[in-house]
């Protein structure tokens, strides 16, 4: 198996406070790791330092072989990101929007066009294209920040609350379409649901104080369980509210 | 090349799409217009050339460029847009100088809009178009330097607001450099050298020393390196802080 991602000892500060503290991971082609932990756990910032926004205060991450520190360019360019909130330029139509993230993803003609195409397939933005993404509703702007994501194919993909703010349908249909792109790429997904950790994650990464307290498939987490919990849910909260930082 | 490009292409269709660049076109042709005919008194003066037109351009960007030059960056760290933009596979130098070279595109389509001015000028007598032209020139040129200023400073905060008036305030401070105002406080405890030095900052007088239709390399050198630091420490900000 690959390992297309490669975290190591990724530590930030700021000031005072550790927000991530020495969390080494790898992900590799195929694996769909399910990032878990409770609010302010250092989710979204080791997030963050993988996908090249911010830069570690130490350890490094290498994507698609690349130090993201040393080749921010080329790591960047194999790496589909979802920024928390999902982010987007709201005075563009979404397909004009859709076509600056391709264009700046280096993609021209006929090779763009198609690409388009299939992203705007794959989360069913066709009927709003020519909609101001503002004036969009939440589960519309979260799938259009997916389909900026996907555009290009990336062979990583790095997604902060993909479904969040999606109705129950649209959510299955996320869930679906990561599922399907698993098999080529390594995936990383934050969530608070856990139940989404097992429809689509064949890994379990439970983060909290910044530390990385479990890594496993959702089935050992079930099974590591002290007290003999039953449900994701209990474990989860028995490790991260009992867990000394 | 490709990346800069993509990012202008954006940054223009932004412009446009919002009522930003209609306000901001008007407002800039209507106060272009009073001023000359009315404060600068364009007829009375009773010669063919556009010094009172000219003479109220640096008064005038002192608010409007500050004002395009607000939301820059800090309209990308309000709406987390930066965060997108930052991650997309563009290097900091590659998005600072596509936002840049947008705005100080969109305030050329501005400038270039007062050719009326021009054809009246020309109809109504015979006067030095090189002078003209130099002034124009010079005229975008200081236009470029307060909007690197600007987009330096906006890309310190996430909030316009702050961003105007720091833009505005530090551009008077440039500005002004060369007048008594500034000079004589100076004066009385800093060595010439220094004064001189801030003196020769002023970008009234260098505008000027190019509406006279010379173009000298001094003041060529001055508003270009003036840009570059801008732009230099524009990128350093952004690199330094986008996260915050």
């Amino acid at each position: 198996m690959q390992k297309l991602i490669a975290i190591e000892g990724l530590t930030k500060r700021f000031g005072p406070l550790t927000a991530v503290s020495d969390v080494s991971l790898t992900v590799g082609r195929g694996d769909v790791v399910g990032f878990l932990g409770p609010n302010g756990a250092g989710k979204s910032t080791a997030m963050r330092m993988v996908a090249g926004f911010i830069a570690p205060t130490a350890g490094r991450s290498l994507v698609c072989g690349y130090d993201v520190g040393d080749f921010p360019i080329l790591a960047k360019q194999c790496i589909g990101y979802l920024p928390e909130g999902a982010p987007l330029y709201g005075d563009m139509t979404v397909e004009k929007f859709l076509d600056f993230i391709a264009q700046a993803r280096g993609l021209t003609g006929s090779e763009k066009k198609q690409k388009l195409v299939t992203a705007i397939e794959k989360l069913e933005i066709g009927d709003v294209l020519a909609q101001h993404v503002e004036t969009l509703s939440k589960g519309f702007k979260r799938r259009v920040g997916l389909a900026q994501a996907i555009i290009h194919d990336p062979q990583v993909l790095i997604l902060d609350e993909p479904t969040d703010g999606l109705d129950p349908n649209q959510k299955h249909r996320v869930r679906n379409l990561i599922h399907d792109m698993a098999a080529n790429k390594a995936i990383i997904i934050s969530t608070h649901i856990l139940e989404e950790v097992e429809a689509v994650c064949n890994r379990a990464a439970i983060i909290n104080k910044g530390r990385l307290i479990f890594d496993d498939t959702p089935g050992a987490l079930l099974k590591s369980s002290s007290s003999g919990s039953k449900t994701l849910e209990d474990v989860f909260r028995e490790l991260t509210s009992d867990h000394e930082g | 090349m490709h990346n800069i490009g993509v990012i202008f292409r954006r940054e223009l269709m932004s412009y446009f799409s919002t009522p930003l660049a209609y306000v901001f076109i008007v407002i800039f042709l209507a106060l272009c217009g009073a001023f000359t005919f009315y404060i600068g008194g364009f007829f009375a003066r009773g010669q063919a050339d556009l010094e009172a037109f000219f003479y109220f351009h640096p008064w005038l960007y002192l608010f409007l460029i500050p004002a395009v030059a607000m939301r820059l960056w800090a309209e990308e760290r309000k709406t987390g847009t930066i965060e997108l933009l930052m991650t997309l596979p563009v290097t900091v130098g590659q998005a600072v100088v596509g936002k840049y070279l947008t705005a100080w595109f969109f305030i050329f389509i501005a400038l270039g809009l007062t050719f009326p001015i021009w054809i009246t000028v020309n109809y109504l007598g015979n006067p030095d178009n090189g002078v003209i032209f130099a002034s124009y020139f010079g005229s975008l040129l200081m236009a470029g330097a307060f909007l690197a200023i600007g987009s330096c400073i906006s890309g310190a905060t996430k909030n316009q607001v702050i961003a105007f008036i720091m833009a505005a305030a530090v551009s008077f401070l440039f500005l002004m450099s060369g007048l008594d105002l500034v000079v004589d406080f100076f004066r009385g405890w800093l060595p010439g050298v220094l004064v001189d030095a801030i003196a020769s900052m002023s970008f009234l007088n260098h505008f000027i020393a190019i509406t006279k239709g010379v173009i000298d390399l001094r003041d060529l050198v001055f508003f270009g390196s003036l840009i570059v630091l801008s732009l230099f420490i524009n990128v350093m900000l952004i690199d330094l802080k986008k996260a915050e």
